[in-house]
Formats: structure tokens, C-alpha cells, sequence
């Protein structure tokens, strides 16, 4: 029975997104679909341990998943608008159809993307469903990974599936008008993802690498499937995205210390980067680029790479890093973004280049509460030599600051420029 | 699917329009019915909401009061009833209702019973 599960288990994972997104072509409504796939399921653990695992175990869930849809709507007693889905179901169910193991589940992953991450929908249930849908994840999975107790989650999830179902949001690829800007949105979606396993603190660590890795796989299907409709406009940025999060993920091992605290970049030990995912996502980049369409996310991948290239934080490319940094600035122009260059810039250039960027235009008013401002702010003085000026943006940085452990850093550099100022009045 | 489209506007911005942006802003809806012809089933432009009565019946009496059902900052100002294949068709029917550029537009789908 053991191995009968882990088969129907394993075919779940491989094959659910690629059926369900078959079925709800042909029948509209996610929750159908995914009811559907559950008795699928049931019918699979008891067949297969009577007559073996078949021969092609997806396609004979999806035949099996077809026919359960139209029990479940012919039981629903035919009203006028389920009498069309039940004619597109029908219509595929072939003649003999119980051998159907050779005919290959057609691809509609891609619609499933664009509806999922539709922009009527709200941010968290686009992600939420994003996963659940096409990742595959169970609703208590997504609940701890975003922290909200189970029965919220599946309440977003109920609510995003009826929304779609109700309102009529399409599932189809958009029209080209549009097909930019929602590309974007799906792309937008997968970044959130990876960066909730990545950057937030969170959620247990198996289930934040489980939102990496998920991400990151997406990704890789997205641009696959825009080459595989030869959508060529889209394809370099969803590209970049992929690059973008294989070249962040290769630092994930060195970025957390021993005590789980975070590791800054030109502290951290490079041995321990992932060589293969940078050289896997530098070969991406490069494809990616080769395309000819920038896009903000390639530039920021072409950032990363820059970094991964480096052996030691010394023979960093500080000038191109900031070179890049103003092509960004002028793709989407940003205050977080002016801050990373004016600290590339003084890397490349020198501290007083850097404060100079700091102090133009109405970034300081932009970012008075951002503390990680202040703390740039400060290390440039510092290093600039104007300690006591570095003093005052430390104490800023400090006070705005509400992580623990970064606070144990800036007073301990606070601490340093006090005791150079006194030394200075000493001398 | 139908769609209601419910146009939101700030009357006491649109108030201080000029005579001229007024006469531009009605050309604009003519043009809007006129091109957009095939997906629209009937739609209204509305008196302000200073005309506007609210009516409740509690416990068999029927209640009157002035002005419309919530105060808010922008009111209904018209409505369209839209003919869209699905929502993509719909919001790109309804971003071109002249109002969308400085009020907003809801679209409801409408529930059908059959």
C-alpha cells in the first residue's frame, strides 16, 4: 500500500497544476476542478493497488479527474450555463476512452499564471493562489508560511476562487495591449514569494526554502511557457527574474550566521556561495541580455552576478555595479533605489561622491524614516571622516531602528565613532 | 456577462469646472456611447446627489431622508449597463468612460438567475 501511495502522491505533484489547469479551461471554476482532482485521487489509491500503477499514471488522472467533473455537474442538476461545460467535457471524452494513457495533457499552465496573479484580485490572494494553484502547496503550508491561521487562509483562497469564477475574470492569455503589464504582474507575484522565503524572518526555515524554491521553479516555467507561445516581447525580463532569484538564492546558505542572525554581503564567507546557481543564473542573464529588451529585472540579476563574481568583497566592480544602478534609476525611478547607488557610487568613487547623492534632490526627505538612510548616511561620514556629523546620523539610524540585532550593530559602530571623537579632543 | 458600471465623481470638483470643460466632458460621453455602441445595454447620466432620497421600510413604516445612502467624497453621477465577454473586455470598456480619468468606475458584475 506504501508504495501505491507514494506513486499516487508523487503523480500529484508532477501532474496537478498541468490537470487542473486543463480542467478549468474546460469547466471555469476552480473549485470544480480542484474537487474533481480530490476524487481523482481516491479513485487512484484504490485502483492502483487492484491493477497496478498505469502505464502513464498523469494521463490516466486526468482522464479519470474529466469524468469526475462531470459527475459532479451532471449531479448538479443541468442548469442552462452548465449544459456549456458539460458539452466541452463530453466533446473530449474520446471513443473507448478508458485507454487514453498516450494522449498528452495539454499545457494551459500559462492561462492559469495570467489568471491567478489577475490584478483584480488582491496582492495576498494573487500570491496565495498562485501557490496553491500552480505550486501546489496545501492551504495549512501557505497559512504558516505568511503567518495567518489556517481558517483565514482558506477563507482568502474560497473568496479569490468564487471572485473569479463570479466576476468573470478571463482565463486566457491577454491581448497584447495588456499582455506587458500582466506579464509584469505574475513576475511581481513570483518576486514576492521568493522574497517572503528570503528576506523575511518568518515562518519556519523548511517552509521559507520551500517558498524559494517554489518561486524559482515557477519562474523557470513562465519563461518556458511564454518561449513556448512565442511571446518573445516578455520573454527576457521573465528571464531575468529567474536569473535575479538563482543569483539571491546562491547566497542563501552564507547569509545567516550561527545564531540565525543575518550576514551582511562583504561579510560573508564566499565559499559558501552556491557556484552552481550563479553559474546558472549568470548563463541565463547572459541569454536573457543577448535578447536585446532590457528590463529592471535583468539590470538587477546583472547587479547580483557583479557581486558573484567577486571572490573577494575587494575586487567588487563597484563602478559598473553603479553604472547599472543609474540604468535602473531610470527605469523605475525609486528613493531605495538612489540609496543602493549612492552607496555603489561611493564604493566606486569615494565616501564624499556617495554623500553627495544622499544629499540631493528629496531623498533625505524621502527617506527621513528609513533607518537604513541614516545607518548609509553615517558609514559614509564615518568613513569620509566626519565623525561627529557620523555620530548624529548613527543615533538616527539607531532610534528608527526596530530589529534587534541591527541595533546591537549600530550601537557598536556608534560606539567606535564616540571613542574617535574623544580621542580627537584628546590629541 | 453583464456588467453594471457605476460611475463615481466628485461633484463639488466638478462644480468649479469651467463652461468649456463641461461642454468637452459631454462631447466625450457622446463619443464614448457612440464608439463603445456594441457593449453597452443602456446607461444614464444622474441628476446630483443633493436630489437624492433615501427610503427604508422598519416595522411597516416607510422612512424619508435626504441625500443619498452614503456620504462619501465622490458620488454616483451615472451608469452604464456593459455586454462584456469577461472582466478583461469590461475594464477595458470602462477605462474609457471619460469619468475614469478623474472620478473611478466600479464594474459589478450583475447576478444572473437561470
Amino acid at each position: 500500500m506504501d508504495s501505491i501511495q507514494q506513486a499516487v502522491s508523487e503523480t500529484f505533484a508532477r501532474e496537478a497544476s498541468r490537470i487542473l489547469a486543463a480542467l478549468i479551461g474546460s469547466v471555469r471554476d476552480f473549485e470544480l476542478a480542484e474537487d474533481a482532482l480530490q476524487d481523482a485521487l481516491l479513485v487512484a489509491l484504490e485502483r492502483w493497488a487492484v491493477d497496478g500503477i498505469p502505464r502513464n499514471p498523469g494521463a490516466w488522472l486526468m482522464t479519470v479527474t474529466r469524468r469526475k467533473a462531470l459527475d459532479r455537474l451532471r449531479r448538479k442538476n443541468t442548469l442552462a450555463h452548465k449544459q456549456v461545460q458539460l458539452q466541452e467535457l463530453l466533446e473530449q471524452e474520446q471513443p473507448g476512452g478508458e485507454d487514453m494513457e498516450d494522449t498528452a495533457i495539454p499545457d494551459e499552465r500559462l492561462k492559469l499564471m495570467f489568471t491567478c496573479c489577475h490584478p483584480a484580485l488582491g496582492l495576498e490572494a494573487q500570491i496565495a493562489l498562485t501557490l496553491h494553484t500552480l505550486g501546489g502547496l496545501s492551504t495549512p503550508e501557505i497559512a504558516s508560511a505568511f503567518l495567518v491561521p489556517v481558517p483565514t487562509m482558506a477563507q482568502r483562497l474560497v473568496r479569490a476562487k468564487r471572485k473569479i469564477r463570479d466576476a468573470g475574470i478571463p482565463y486566457r492569455v491577454p491581448e497584447s495591449r495588456v499582455l506587458g503589464e500582466r506579464v509584469d504582474a505574475v513576475l511581481h507575484v513570483l518576486y514576492l514569494i521568493f522574497n517572503e522565503g528570503y528576506a523575511a524572518m518568518a515562518g519556519s526555515e523548511l517552509i521559507r526554502r520551500e517558498l524559494c524554491d517554489e518561486s524559482i521553479r515557477l519562474a523557470r516555467l513562465m519563461a518556458q511557457l511564454l518561449i513556448q507561445e512565442s511571446l518573445a516581447s516578455e520573454v527576457p525580463e521573465a528571464l531575468g527574474l529567474l536569473a535575479l532569484l538563482l543569483l539571491h538564492d546562491s547566497r542563501r546558505e552564507a547569509r545567516v550566521g550561527e545564531d540565525g542572525e543575518l550576514v551582511l554581503l562583504e561579510d560573508q564567507e564566499r565559499v559558501r556561495w552556491d557556484q552552481q546557481k550563479i553559474e546558472e543564473g549568470k548563463r541565463i542573464l547572459e541569454r536573457a541580455l543577448s535578447m536585446r529588451r532590457a528590463g529592471p529585472y535583468q539590470i538587477q540579476a546583472a547587479i547580483s552576478a557583479l557581486h558573484a563574481q567577486a571572490r573577494q568583497p575587494e575586487e567588487t566592480d563597484w563602478p559598473q555595479i553603479s553604472a547599472l544602478y543609474r540604468v535602473l534609476m531610470v527605469m523605475t525611478p525609486s528613493p531605495i533605489i538612489e540609496l543602493n547607488r549612492a552607496v555603489a557610487v561611493a564604493m566606486a568613487d569615494g565616501p564624499l561622491q556617495g554623500l553627495r547623492l544622499l544629499e540631493q534632490g528629496n531623498l533625505k526627505k524621502e527617506l527621513s524614516d528609513y533607518y537604513l538612510f541614516h545607518a548609509a548616511q553615517a558609514d559614509l561620514l564615518r568613513r569620509a571622516g566626519r565623525m561627529r556629523d557620523a555620530r548624529d546620523a548613527y543615533m538616527q539610524a539607531y532610534q528608527l531602528c526596530a530589529n534587534e540585532r541591527e541595533r546591537a550593530f549600530l550601537e557598536r559602530r556608534l560606539r567606535e565613532v564616540v571613542v574617535q571623537i574623544t580621542e580627537e579632543g584628546d590629541a | 456577462m453583464r456588467y453594471l458600471a457605476l460611475i463615481y465623481d466628485n461633484e463639488a470638483a466638478y462644480a468649479a469646472w469651467s463652461e468649456e470643460a463641461r461642454v468637452a466632458e459631454y462631447q466625450a460621453y457622446n463619443n464614448f456611447g457612440a464608439e463603445q455602441a456594441q457593449f453597452l445595454g443602456g446607461g444614464k447620466a444622474l441628476q446630483p446627489s443633493n436630489t437624492a432620497t433615501t427610503v427604508r421600510v422598519r416595522d411597516g413604516k416607510t422612512l424619508t431622508t435626504d441625500g443619498p445612502f452614503a456620504e462619501t467624497k465622490d458620488q454616483i453621477g451615472g451608469y452604464y449597463l456593459l455586454n462584456c465577454k469577461d472582466l478583461d473586455e469590461a475594464i477595458e470598456v470602462a477605462a474609457k468612460i471619460p469619468s475614469a480619468t478623474h472620478g473611478a468606475v466600479e464594474i459589478r458584475p450583475v447576478l444572473e438567475f437561470d
